[in-house]
């Protein structure tokens, strides 16, 4: 009975990570009969009786009210599709992206073109991921200047960010650039040099390869230390 | 259409700086593993070009000569593109891209005279080897010609004729005798991004290069093969000068074959 593993442990597909119904099963763990077994590679995170795992790497699934960053890969008549990296396409309809009023005729192309990137928001998920809706309506969304895209692991996507944000403010103000994180992994860096934003992408590979061991933002602040930035307060 | 990505990288390039930091005609990092797989493969070589992962083997068939070359060997090169190495690639029959990388490779050490053909041949008219390399990326991160020219070179040194008795070849024994090379053919691809020159381009540089020339090259800076790829068309300078960038880069290459 009991946990037969401990927080932080890597664990495979197929592993017994608990037995009894004294903890229940979140995040990528299922139950079989009396016993908690994990279903993807990854580190156990253990919060009160919930057990969970964290997978080293896969891919994104949409959820409501995730930031993402895509590009536009069609225009209708009445909206945008976006390309997220997901397996179907989201849609952007006008009411969701202008705020003033559109002829029917109007030519969409001078609000978001073919091309255009997008931080954008999803507002529903249906049919099994098949129809994702996105807006364009919001405090983050916005569409994207000329910038370099890194695509990360997305289950990285919150070591990335930090808590509070801490990680992502720690590069931001190292590098002095402009950073978007969107939820399925995509990251727009824009910064001022091109040394900077070479800089920003140095940091964020090397937080997702170095981020399931412990000590992260001290090795991280080392990290800026040795290309000799310091950082403005 | 607009395209802000290309814009980015084309701005970054135009300040002489590359998305990884390296410099223009720098390549990244090379390294080769030899007899990958010699319980299967009569020669195999594993070759990484940053985070470019290649691995070629090679296997050897008795078979009739081509009636036109009674004397000569032959030399067959195949390519699949796993979809496990990039989000582009697709399962199924081959496409253009796998035609052509299995292609530019072949003709490198053809044209390179990599065999040497004759000694390949067992009995004038009746027999021969035929030298079968399958190359496989297992990961694409830009570059698949160089990685593929050079793990298909390293996996043919490493070759051994298998024993053959009573007329039949046994795979699971290889004899001392290698396999009989002449020359060092080494491919060296540059693209036009813009107004710059890369070697060993990466990933992203490749989804928006302009243009592209991979060319073949021998020890004494001699050119055995050419292949331009891209949209965008070359001045006659432009081809001069990628051309003497790729002599320069493969007598780099050259030592990692000492």
């Amino acid at each position: 009975m009991g946990l037969f593993v401990q927080d932080k442990d890597i664990v495979v597909p197929g592993q017994e990570l608990a037995e009894g119904m004294d903890y229940l099963p979140s995040g990528d763990v299922i139950r079989e009969k009396d016993k908690l077994i994990s279903i993807k590679v990854g580190t156990v995170s253990i919060n009160n009786r919930f057990v969970k795992v964290i997978p080293l790497a896969g891919k994104y699934t949409p959820k409501r009210e995730d930031l993402v960053i895509g590009e536009v890969v069609n225009i209708g008549f009445s909206g945008w599709r976006i390309d997220f990296g997901w397996a179907f396409e989201g849609n952007v309809s006008l009411k969701d992206a202008v705020a003033e009023f559109v002829e029917k005729s109007a030519d969409l192309t001078k609000y978001y073109n073919l091309g255009d990137w997008v931080l954008t928001q999803i507002v529903h998920v249906a049919g099994g991921g098949k129809i994702i809706d996105l807006s364009m309506r919001g405090p983050s969304v916005r569409k994207l200047g000329p910038g370099r895209l890194v695509r990360v692991t997305p289950s990285k996507v919150p070591r990335i960010i930090g808590k509070q944000g801490s990680m992502i403010t720690l590069i931001k103000d190292s590098t002095n650039c402009k950073i978007f994180v969107g939820q399925n992994g995509y990251v727009w860096i824009t910064g001022e040099k091109p040394e900077q934003e070479l800089l920003a992408s140095e940091a964020i590979a090397k937080i997702e390869a170095e981020s399931h061991i412990s000590g992260l933002t001290d090795r991280m602040k080392v990290f800026f230390e040795e290309k000799g930035i310091t950082r403005k307060e | 259409m607009n395209n802000v990505r290309k814009d980015h990288l084309l701005a970054t390039l135009a300040k002489g700086v590359r998305y990884d930091g390296r410099s223009f005609q720098e390549y990244r990092p090379i390294s080769i593993e030899y007899k990958i797989s010699s319980k299967s493969a009569e020669g195999s070589a594993r070759v990484k070009i940053g985070k470019t992962e290649v691995v070629a083997g090679v296997k050897l068939e008795i078979g009739e000569p081509y009636p036109d070359t009674p004397n000569e060997g032959t030399l067959m090169v195949n390519v699949e593109l796993l979809p496990l190495s990039s989000p582009e690639f697709e399962s199924g029959p081959p496409g253009i891209d796998a035609m052509e990388l299995s292609r530019v490779v072949d003709r490198v050490l053809r044209e390179g005279e990599a065999l040497d053909f004759e000694k390949l041949c067992i009995e004038s008219g009746k027999k021969m080897w035929i030298v079968i390399v399958d190359i496989y990326p297992i990961n694409d991160d830009g570059n698949l010609f160089d990685a593929a020219a050079l793990a298909a070179l390293a996996a043919l040194r490493d070759t051994h004729f298998p024993a053959v008795a009573d007329e039949k070849v046994h795979y699971g024994k290889l004899t001392t005798t290698k396999l009989p090379l002449k020359h060092l053919p080494l491919s060296c691809t540059i693209v036009k991004t813009g107004d710059a020159f890369l070697a060993d381009p990466s990933r992203v540089e490749r989804e928006f290069e302009d243009a592209r020339l991979t060319v073949g090259v021998l020890k004494d800076n001699m050119i055995c093969a050419l292949q331009k790829g891209g949209d965008a068309g070359l001045t006659p300078e432009e081809i001069h000068h990628m051309i003497a960038l790729a002599q320069e880069k493969t007598q780099e290459l050259r030592r990692l074959f000492p």
